[in-house]
């Protein structure tokens, strides 16, 4: 190439099999502007779709007068509670959420009334003129006080599910993992108390879809989201129709990152469509959408770490708060995977985990990659640091004495069986080369905070920090989930593959077609789009477990396919298959240990070194280098691998240095990408990441999920080279220009 | 009100409301969804378009004040089924995922390669820093444009 200044055209795509780096599929729509994103859909007569929020954190609803609304020119519906002909109520795992709020408002940019009008300004002017009385109420803001405050959910809706009774108000879900003897002593013990703010998902796309009435009473949604099939189990009840009338496909999803497991706008387009008998479009702008979805859980962590001498670890002793807001979303599971991880990747024969998550009137929080095991990690690698330190000993020598191996026993009593390389991990990270210290003075768009340090460098000072970060794959305590592919084989020799995993940028149409060119070998086959129309559920593309299932899937559809050719002695065939993992058992309520084998599928470890420097007179950082080594079970597509563990690490990144919704009363103040601020490509530092293949028996083709180790690990990694850099506790993220000059 | 401009050197109208940005009035009234709505307050770069040969966020200008102008969209980069360098490098390089910062930061690079036929690593992380990625953590972007250079060289 070169030369000519223009290249020659790459329309073609390099055909790969399992364990090839392979161009993504949609990368070349996706780079000419060809790709319809949910945001980009249009329909001949569509209407656009407004949601009005409620202004306060908790109020009682005294009227709503719609009147007023219905008169302004466009606008073709004005919907409110009294509108949703079927459940009022839904939820990812409880439906414990008002379609349109009714009787009372419980945060801050709860949907209220839907208006449908011809242009979205026009819309956006008849919400104005909605009329809504509010009796604010006091709002429930603190979590640590929330169990003395009326409860918001008179109804304790996630109560009695198998979950520990606990009857204080407002308790979401509390557990307890004890372990051996939680009073064990050992030589040394180092405590800490430690704070994780509210992160953002921050996708770029915003949430946004196009329903469209069928003319027979039934409806078209085209979202991005993370599940199409647990959305229509949600919408269908709300609309009062049976399921095949409500139809889910995917549009382009803008990432995801767990914010899209949840509802936003299926049902209000959805109601908006049917009671105007038009296509309706619904975008959220990036206020909506800092409201429009759930948040990563803010945690308050208290720890406990007795070891000894020679540095093994004797007990953990954690004490874990998570602030659900007003509705449940996926919280009970957070609190789960929070305490299941809170050790890290460590033996320890003695432990005692509490982990409560309560509702209170901030913003709602559910799934953010990562799942609970940032915040625990955050908090338990910060205390492997300190233990080091009072120890006297090397901080990776430390967690390799301790690191957790196959035939090693969790804190929940589950035995690792499968694939679990931490020591190899540590050790592949640490060996990796750290650069030298750069000289001062130099160009300022490299000394921290870039062009904004108008020194010389003079408060300048390095620290080089490490953390490992612990995680599940797939769904756990007895969710047990599963992926249906379906497969057509033609006589010609091409093949259909239909799969509803969601493709929200993570690669999984690549493994869907790798798979299935490795299985059926041939390079003929083709996608069919992802919808609830044509295949079962794939589930959730999350939990780090849509590679593992859609390749499961795929595989066993692949082969039954041939099995069928071959038995019919050839012609067209269509087959489709269910896959699941190893079933998991839910953890007693009260001793938060196993009931069966496992409650969790299989695991993954990611270790992290990172050089940062700090102004210690100016407040501001710099992070200059990441090393990574991660265990990633088999890399499918090690370009994407890659690309999901730089991804990953620059989300951890940014809950270390920056990324906090702030909320005042309730309020997010900072919804915006001016005031929630994510990284820059100035912010990201070269990313050394190693991969580290270790075959998970369990999976198909020894497969490991990647998405989400790297965003557990970096958090912590990151603020663990500004304390060495600072010699400061830093136990809040994200850490503060204050807690840097050690104000 | 009625607007001409020359987009992607043809010229179109449109009828738009006065507050209409020229965002909406690409994506939404003359078929070129390709410039993105992330953020709509000229913050994450997704909507790039050059106004005039100038590097401008499509959500900050009012599509009345492109009325005369030219703008080159996303969609306008290649030349028929030719891709352009940047277009073909970042799919070669890994650069994207979701890919809703895709056409921004290919608008920003093909501009940044015009200006700069060679920049540095600096440079080319000062030219993009206003443009938001949330998938990739940008190291792919970096080499996408590294290669990019290369072959517009």
């Amino acid at each position: 190439m070169g030369g000519g200044g223009v290249s020659a055209p790459a329309r073609t795509l390099p055909l790969g099999r399992v364990g090839e780096s392979l161009r993504r599929v949609d990368g070349i729509p996706k780079t000419t502007g060809e790709f319809a994103y949910s945001s980009d859909l249009q329909a001949a007569g569509m209407l656009w779709g407004h949601t009005l929020r409620s202004p306060h954190a908790h109020a009682r609803i005294v009227e709503i007068d719609i009147s007023d609304a219905l008169t302004v020119p466009g606008v073709h519906a004005v919907l409110t509670h009294e509108d949703v002909p079927g459940a009022k109520r839904y939820g990812l795992e409880f439906a414990d959420q008002p379609v349109l709020a009714f009787g009372c408002v419980r945060y801050f940019g709860e949907p209220v009334a839907l208006v449908a009008a011809e242009h979205p300004e026009q819309a956006r002017r008849a919400a104005e003129r909605i009329r809504v009385e509010y009796e604010p109420l006091v709002p429930v803001v603190d979590a640590e006080r929330a169990i003395e405050h009326d409860p918001i959910h008179p109804e304790q809706w996630t109560q009695g599910h198998g979950y520990r009774s606990d009857p204080r108000p407002n308790v979401l879900r509390s557990m307890v993992i004890r372990h051996g003897d939680p009073d064990a002593e050992g030589d040394v013990s180092v405590t800490g108390v430690y704070e994780v703010g509210m992160q953002d998902q921050a996708f770029l796309g915003p949430e946004s879809g196009l329903a469209v009435p069928d003319g027979e009473g039934g409806v078209d949604i085209y979202v991005a989201t993370q599940w199409l099939h647990v959305d229509r189990d949600q919408v269908a009840p709300c609309l009062n129709l049976p399921k095949e009338q409500v139809r889910i496909h995917l549009a382009g999803v803008g990432g995801a990152f767990g914010g899209r497991e949840d509802l936003s706008m299926q049902v209000h387009g959805a109601l908006l469509a049917l009671h105007a008998d038009r296509p309706v479009k619904m975008v959220y702008n990036r206020e909506e959408s800092f409201v429009g979805h759930i948040h990563r859980h803010p945690a308050r962590i208290t720890a406990e770490h007795r070891a000894n001498r020679d540095g093994k670890l004797v007990c953990v002793r954690m004490h874990i708060l998570l602030d659900g807001g007003a509705y449940a979303s996926s919280s009970t599971a957070v609190t789960s995977n929070a305490a299941s991880f809170a050790a890290g990747p460590y033996a320890v024969a003695n432990a005692l985990i509490e982990s409560t998550c309560v509702y209170t009137n901030n913003p709602p929080c559910g799934a953010m990659r990562g799942f609970g095991a940032v915040q625990t990690c955050f908090a338990a690698e910060a205390q492997m640091d300190k233990l080091a330190a009072a120890l006297g000993m090397d901080a990776v020598e430390l967690r390799l004495r301790n690191a957790l191996a196959p035939g090693d026993v969790l804190p929940t009593g589950q035995r690792v069986t499968g694939s679990l390389p931490t020591a190899e991990v540590i050790r592949r990270c640490a060996e990796l080369p750290v650069p030298p210290p750069e000289e001062l003075p130099r160009d300022p768009l490299r000394l921290p905070g870039g062009a904004g340090n108008t020194t010389r460098g003079e408060g300048v000072r390095r620290g080089v920090g490490f953390a490992v970060g612990f995680k599940n794959l797939c769904y756990s305590e007895g969710f047990d989930d599963y992926c249906a592919a379906r497969v057509r084989l033609f006589e010609d020799g091409r093949a259909e593959v239909h799969c509803a995993a969601a493709e929200v940028g993570q690669g999984v149409t690549n493994v869907i077609l790798q798979v299935a060119r490795t299985e059926l070998d041939t390079d003929d086959v083709v996608l069919a789009p992802h919808t609830t129309a044509s295949v079962d559920s794939a589930g959730s593309a999350s939990a780090s477990r849509m590679t593992w299932m859609a390749a499961g899937a795929v595989q066993a559809a692949c082969r039954a396919a041939l099995e069928e050719r071959e038995r019919r002695g050839g012609g067209e065939v269509d087959v489709e298959r269910i896959y699941r993992h190893p079933r998991t058992t839910p953890l007693d309520p009260e001793t938060g240990q196993i009931t069966g084998e496992r409650a969790h599928v299989a695991f993954a470890v990611a270790a992290m070194r990172v050089v940062a420097e700090v102004d210690v007179e100016l407040g501001l950082t710099r992070v200059v280098w990441i090393g990574t080594a991660q265990d990633v079970g088999r890399a499918v597509n090690p370009q994407a691998v890659y690309g999901q563990i730089e991804g990953g690490t620059a989300q951890g990144l940014g809950l270390a240095l920056m990324e906090e919704i702030q909320t005042r009363e309730g309020r997010i103040a900072n919804a915006s990408f001016t005031d929630y601020l994510i990284p820059t490509a100035l912010d990201m530092p070269p990313v050394d990441a190693v991969l580290v293949e270790d075959p998970e028996p369990d999976a198909p083709y020894g497969v490991k999920g990647v998405g989400e180790p790297p965003t557990v690990v970096s958090t912590a990694a990151v603020v663990s080279a500004l304390r060495a850099a600072t010699g400061g506790e830093l136990a809040r993220v994200p850490v503060k220009a204050d807690e840097i000059v050690g104000l | 009100m009625k607007i001409a401009v020359v987009v992607n050197g043809e010229r179109r109208e449109a009828d738009v409301w006065e507050g209409e940005s020229l965002l909406f009035a690409l994506r939404e009234r003359m078929g070129l969804p390709g410039s993105k709505n992330a953020c709509e307050q000229g913050e994450c770069g997704s909507c790039s378009v050059l106004l005039d040969g100038e590097l401008v966020c499509a959500c900050l200008v009012l599509a009345a004040q492109a009325d005369g102008h030219e703008v080159v969209t996303v969609e306008g980069l290649g030349r028929g089924e030719r891709l352009h360098p940047v277009q073909e490098a970042f799919v070669e390089a890994g650069a994207v995922q979701c890919g809703f910062c895709t056409p921004g930061l290919v608008v920003a690079v093909a501009d940044l390669l015009e200006r700069a036929p060679s920049p540095s690593d600096d440079e080319i992380r000062e030219a993009l820093s206003g443009n938001l990625c949330r998938c990739t953590g940008y190291a792919k972007i970096f080499d996408a444009v590294r290669l990019a250079a290369e072959r517009v060289r």
